[in-house]
């Protein structure tokens, strides 16, 4: 079985060019991007950690689908790409940290902690958002980045979320506050961050709800504001 | 600059400890070998334990866990874990971690070995939750983080530690980090065993020896636990859950060969007995019947199709016993500090004592987290009085790396090599131990070290090489399987995780720790009892 990766070194004449593999069924991409190195090329780059889907490290994409690569089995004719819309770095390995920055643009953590016992239910509010690995696959698939580099983003407005109905925060206002701008109401709600996220979460959902927290917080969406003001002329 | 406090490893020990420094107003940076919430604390499923529940209490928390330690757990660090571990649990509370309940209560889950429900977890993700809400914390305090670093050396001058040397792995350049204390995280050994190990890519002791390079002492290296049911394929934990629930163990002729509810080394034991016999073992659940394995278990039944290939519903799943945690590491004392004064040693890394000849599940997300917080109070107290100049480590270091890089393509792959190590350390100085195979196993580690360097890599470019870190992470996996299989073959008794078959029983005059340093380059080995 043979499949295709994309290799990148800023530094060679063709900085970018895809490469033919031979590769085993039986195993899963990942596994079968460590035989490629030990054996075949010590030069092939990539991230890995956990090998079972928990540390976020192995996160790529496959025929243009973000995947994990220690969660995917290998099929003929896969072209193997790194994560999109981050920077590049070595053919599978991407820059991480401005990404990780918008966590602390958008504020996730508990602002100002209460003491008060979470139940059985206050802790499935949050118990989906929590699962998140910081794989960065749905960061990767959001289409806002091709006309804004300053969004949010997907996992931090889940994280903030999370955080944000948390029993225990004593602070929502402060969240709110830091997530209107280049946040809430730039999502486009394509729900392509939900479809690629390994642990089933959802943030155009989370990023829904946000919207109506912050109209409780007398926001409204700047976008609907300008579709008044041009009137329906589109 | 000079930083106040240098936290290399980014687990729940060096989170902890980092955050701790930070609420004290010092200035604080992590350094990880990938990103932060990377690190192996993540693959944590079972819990962290603590006595909440009616009838419980620390006394009994203390006394189980110096049970499991086998006569050499030491009091005093146990009496600590156990009396400080329900605080943690409120000052994780606090951060927002999000642990499952029970009603209005923090939910627990009972562990092997211990008769209370004492384990805190949040659904099969603790590590996971507990990583994510230290770091999202730490990120609040404003910890600085150093991502993609690897730790080459540490500096010491006039017997104190002053920094560390790291590689840039994105760069391929070496840089020093001064700091007037420095607290080395960065998690056990286990990964020494190669695919015979539940660990993370890379967990091979790169802290353990940096410090036994620069003159510190271990302690006892001998003790690696064995889980006894992972995956055959990559040795993916199958938690005993699926025991619990009445699986079977048997073995290649359908027979089964031992109680599948005994402790995990004498499972472990058993297994591995039959292995060497040459038979295949499986973990047989497909008798629990489809709707049971699907509700029940269903980590368990996607892992073993997955990567075992196998359907546990249909077919029973081939499983073989691996290194899975290691008890042994830098030697500390109660405040954490390691044998050279300014370094600090805490987590999986470090020898506190606490798990003795033995760790309890569930112990040591604790102690990442009481004993965290305790290192990074105690560095936060050193003045440093080092210079702001470059150190002989640094330049070193830094030759290192531009000999691997200039010589690249030229000597012979490590890969090759380092695999069948691994499954010498896992045949020889595994779960069955034994004298004759001890000397063979070092004598073969020995020649390796003495003929890395007529071994190379195979990339020479600057940028993000990871065939330069492999090569850097199979120097300190020979050093510390030297250490490791030193102090095996120094034990001659059998305690706790560690079994000689030549000398089967326990024996009181070894109710001591083994200590290991290194001087002019030799390692030395000694016991010391236990106060
Ligand atoms: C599958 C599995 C399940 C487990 N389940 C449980 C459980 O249920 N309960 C429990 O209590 N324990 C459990 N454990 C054990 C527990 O997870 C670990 O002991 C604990 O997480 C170790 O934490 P740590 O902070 O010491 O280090 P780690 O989490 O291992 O972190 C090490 C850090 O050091 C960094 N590092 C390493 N080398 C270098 C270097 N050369 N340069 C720079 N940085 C470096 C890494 O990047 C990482 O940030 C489990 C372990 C495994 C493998
Ligand atoms: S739903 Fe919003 S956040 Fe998610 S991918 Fe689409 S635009 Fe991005
Ligand atoms: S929300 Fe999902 S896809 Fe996004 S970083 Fe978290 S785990 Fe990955
Ligand atoms: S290696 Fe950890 S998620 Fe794939």
């Amino acid at each position: 079985m043979v499949i295709e990766i994309r290799r990148y070194h800023r530094d060679q004449d063709s900085p970018s060019t895809f490469v033919q593999y031979k590769v085993d069924p039986e195993k899963t991409l990942l596994d079968n991007l460590i035989t490629l190195k030990e054996e075949v090329d010590p030069t092939l780059t990539f991230s890995r950690g956990c090998r079972s889907g928990v540390c976020g490290s192995c996160a790529l994409r496959v025929n243009g689908e973000e995947r994990l690569a220690c969660m995917t089995r290998v099929q003929e004719g896969d072209r193997v790409e790194p994560l999109s819309v981050l920077t590049v770095i070595r053919d599978l390995v991407v820059e991480r940290e401005s990404s990780l920055e918008t966590l602390d643009r958008g504020g996730a953590f508990l602002m100002d902690p209460q003491e008060i016992p979470l139940s059985e239910e206050d802790e499935r509010l949050i118990e989906r958002q929590s699962d998140c690995i910081l794989c960065e696959s749905c960061f990767s698939s959001c289409p806002v980045y091709e006309t804004n580099p300053h969004f949010l983003g997907p996992f931090t407005l889940t994280r903030v979320y999370r955080y944000l109905v948390d029993k225990r925060e004593g602070e929502k206002r402060g969240h709110i506050d830091r997530i209107v701008e280049n946040g809430i109401w730039d999502c486009t709600l394509c729900g392509r961050c939900g479809e690629v996220c390994p642990m089933g979460i959802d943030p155009k959902n989370d990023i829904l709800l946000l919207q109506s927290w912050a109209s409780r917080y007398g926001y409204s969406n700047p976008q609907m504001a300008s579709f008044g003001s041009y009137g329906l002329e589109f | 600059m000079i930083w106040d406090l240098i936290v290399v490893g980014s687990g729940v020990a060096g989170l902890s400890a980092a955050i701790r420094g930070r609420e004290l107003g010092r200035r604080v940076v992590v350094v990880a070998k990938g990103y932060p919430t990377q690190a192996q604390t993540a693959m944590a499923q079972g819990g962290m334990n603590a006595p909440l529940s009616p009838g419980d209490s620390p006394e009994r928390y203390e006394e189980d866990t110096l049970k499991a330690g086998k006569g050499i757990g030491e009091r005093e660090a146990v009496h600590l874990l156990a009396h400080r571990s329900i605080e943690a649990i409120q000052w994780l509370e606090r951060l927002g971690m999000p642990f499952s309940r029970h009603g209005n209560r923090i939910a627990q889950r009972r562990l092997g070995g211990v008769p209370v429900a004492r384990a805190c977890y949040a659904q099969d993700y603790t590590g996971l939750k507990l990583l994510h809400t230290l770091y999202d914390h730490a990120r609040k305090r404003g910890v600085h983080f150093l991502n993609n670093h690897f730790l080459l050396s540490c500096i010491v001058e006039g017997g104190e530690a002053r920094g560390v040397t790291l590689l840039d792995i994105g760069e391929g350049s070496v840089r020093q980090l001064l700091g007037s204390a420095v607290v080395v995280a960065t998690g056990g050994y286990a990964g020494i065993y190669g695919k015979f190990s539940t660990n993370s890519h890379g967990m091979v002791g790169d802290g353990i020896a940096a410090v036994l390079r620069a003159g510190a002492k271990l302690r006892d290296m001998e003790f690696v636990q064995f889980h006894p049911t992972a995956l055959v394929q990559n040795s993916l934990l199958i938690s005993e859950a699926a025991r619990g629930a009445g699986g079977k163990i048997i073995n290649g002729d359908g027979e089964r060969f031992v109680d599948e509810l005994t402790t995990r080394d004498r499972l472990a034991r058993a297994i591995y007995e039959q292995l060497e016999m040459g038979k295949k073992v499986y973990l047989d659940i497909t008798h629990l019947g489809e709707d049971f394995i699907l509700s029940e278990l269903p980590q368990e039944y996607r892992l073993a199709r997955l990567h075992g290939g196998v359907d546990p519903l249909k077919e029973p799943i081939p499983i073989r016993p691996v290194a899975h945690y290691t008890m042994g590491g830098i030697e500390v004392d109660l405040e954490l500090r390691s044998s050279i004064p300014n370094l600090f040693g805490v987590g999986e890394v470090a020898s506190t004592g606490v798990h003795g000849a033995n760790r309890l599940g569930g112990n040591s997300l604790m102690e990442g987290v009481v004993f965290g917080r305790r290192a990074g109070e105690r560095a936060s107290e050193v003045e440093g009085s080092g210079g702001e100049r470059e150190y002989e480590e640094t330049e070193r270091d830094r030759h290192l790396i531009e000999t691997l890089l200039a010589r690249s393509g030229e000597g012979e792959s490590i890969y090759r090599e380092m695999g069948e190590v691994q499954e010498l350390l896992y045949r020889k100085g595994g779960i069955v131990r034994e004298e004759g195979e001890l000397d063979g196993a070092l004598a073969k580690v020995r020649q390796c070290q003495e003929e890395l360097p007529s071994k190379g890599i195979g990339d020479g470019s600057r940028l993000y090489n990871t065939d330069l870190v492999a090569f850097l992470e199979y120097r300190n996996m020979l050093d510390v399987a030297e250490a490791a299989l030193t102090a095996m073959k120094g034990r001659r008794e059998s305690r706790g995780a560690h079994y000689r078959r030549d000398y089967p029983e326990e024996d009181r005059d070894f109710q001591a720790h083994s200590t290991l340093w290194k001087d002019n380059g030799v390692l030395y080995l000694d016991f010391k009892r236990v106060s």
